[in-house]
């Protein structure tokens, strides 16, 4: 899968990964792709909330020693 | 592809934007932390509360501070990152107002935003959810008649309780926590060495503290040794006619042999006065039988237990366990305890007619299990060893040890 844009949020605390990640989706165009990665497991949740109520798609996740990868698609 | 640099200007106005900096800048108003102990005392006094939850829908509904004077609303932090208004308009016009996330970041960050919109008197959860669940505040319950003293240790945050009894400068705890300073402490407090930690069962619901705590101390780790079939490491057996001595030669600790939560649930009879009775009997109801997998071989143990064994004893017994349902259990002074010989007028898991029935009502449509209960189970077994972040994560919301627990989650959507 083609990545346009990587958010990376690693050691950060909630609430940066999201306003991070939210600000990058701002800045991109529909259909495009974002990768974020997180080390906060409780961001994994609220960004699946978040997005759920959001234009935008949630295509994947998966996670790895620690390491939270999500995509999701500009919608 | 673009990357996102870290160091970017946000990261640089939400610092700009907390407490230390605002102060000496003069920039920007900042909220202030209340703690976990703070609102415990506010809840055990019915003193009125108004939460703002920032958690995501799920986490709210699933388990949240609650209290007979706390009224609570959910606006999710994410929906608050541009504009505080959403919040605003659930929130009453004037009053405190305290903030609580998960950990701490997200409702300080909203904290900050609803006082730079001109709401005044907002303070957030330090320590978030996570120190709520890790609370525990202490309550005296009665002297000891050789002298010595008998405490409750109340985990507001997930209806646990533990017990101290101290006596001549030596303490004994029961069913500890995993939160094995505030046991230390309190003993110092009074002057007192932990000589034996108590394990009433193998606990499902929570990790135990009572082999770090007894490691720590230097006491005995006292378990039930039918519970610890998988155990891995050395523990004093918890047997029925194996009294337990803390200080002065006549405080008695007692066992009694009562399965039916588990197979090794054992029971303390304390002075002679007192029923430390595990997950066996609580004070609304009773406990499951099925979080080891064995419901229906347990069902009739408990009953026994329970309409036999109990009913043997004398109504007089003050019953102590090792959690709470609801917070309407909780006494004016918070703490949790009720005579046996109104438990068996009153509770409802104590007056079922038929042995039918009863196995019925201990074996179907039970409340969800505990999260990561297998989980928890292994690891007070010491065959996982999770560092202290996974222990909390697996400790997650309510206890749900009780038959009657109620589950806010529908079946099988639980995690």
């Amino acid at each position: 899968m083609n990545i346009d844009v990587t958010v990376d949020t690693k050691g950060m605390a909630c609430p940066m990964p999201i306003v991070k990640g939210k600000k990058a989706l701002d800045s991109m165009r529909k259909g495009q792709i974002m990768e974020l990665l997180s080390t906060d497991r409780g961001a994994l949740n609220d960004f699946q909330a978040w997005v759920k109520q959001s234009p935008n798609e949630w295509i994947s996740h998966e996670e790895k020693n620690g390491v939270h990868r999500f995509l999701i698609r500009k919608g | 592809m673009n990357r996102f640099n870290q160091e970017n200007q946000e990261d640089q106005e939400f610092r700009a934007s907390r407490g230390t900096n605002a102060a000496i800048e003069g920039a920007k108003p900042a909220a202030l932390p209340v703690g976990a102990g703070e609102i415990a005392r506010a809840v055990i006094d019915r003193t009125p509360l108004f939460i703002l939850d920032v958690r995501n829908a799920e986490a709210y509904a699933d388990w949240r501070i609650e209290g007979d004077a706390v009224e609570s609303v959910n606006v999710p932090y994410f929906d608050l990152l541009e504009d505080a208004e959403p919040a605003l308009l659930r929130l009453p016009g004037e009053g405190p107002v305290i903030v609580v996330c998960a950990k701490e970041g997200s409702a300080q960050f909203v904290a900050d935003r609803l006082v730079e919109a001109g709401r005044g008197d907002v303070r957030y959860l330090a320590g978030g959810m996570k120190a709520w669940s890790e609370h525990l505040e202490p309550v005296k319950i009665g002297d000891l008649k050789a002298g010595g003293e008998l405490y409750q240790f109340v985990r507001l945050g997930k209806g646990c309780l533990s017990y101290m009894i101290l006596s001549d400068g030596e303490a004994a705890v029961v069913d500890a926590l995993r939160m094995t300073d505030a046991f230390e402490r309190f003993a110092a407090s009074r002057g007192a060495r932990i000589k034996h930690t108590i394990d009433t069962h193998l606990h499902a619901d929570h990790i135990s503290g009572g082999r770090k705590l007894a490691e720590e101390s230097g006491a005995d780790y006292w378990l039930p040794a039918k519970d610890a079939d998988e155990v891995v490491f050395e523990f004093t057996p918890l047997e029925e006619g194996r009294t337990i001595r803390v200080g002065h030669a006549e405080i008695a600790i007692r066992p009694v042999y009562s399965p039916g939560h588990t197979i090794g649930s054992t029971s303390l009879i304390v002075d002679d006065r007192y029923l430390l009775s595990g997950d066996i009997l609580f004070v609304a109801s009773i406990g499951r039988p099925d979080l080891a997998g064995k419901a229906g071989d347990w069902a009739g143990d408990l009953r026994t237990t329970l309409y036999e064994r109990y009913e043997s004893l004398s109504g007089e017994l003050t019953v102590l366990p090792a959690h709470f349902g609801r917070l309407s259990e909780l006494g004016e002074d918070g703490s949790v305890s009720a005579r046996l010989g109104e438990l068996f007028a009153n509770n409802p898991g104590l007056n079922i007619g038929s042995e039918d029935d009863f196995r019925q009502a201990v074996t179907t449509n039970l409340p969800s299990q505990p999260n990561a209960y297998r989980e928890i189970r292994r690891a007070n077994m010491g065959r996982i060893v999770p560092n202290e972040a996974e222990q909390s994560e697996m400790e997650i919301g309510p206890n749900r040890c009780a038959i009657h627990d109620q589950s806010s989650t529908p079946e099988g959507e639980g995690k």
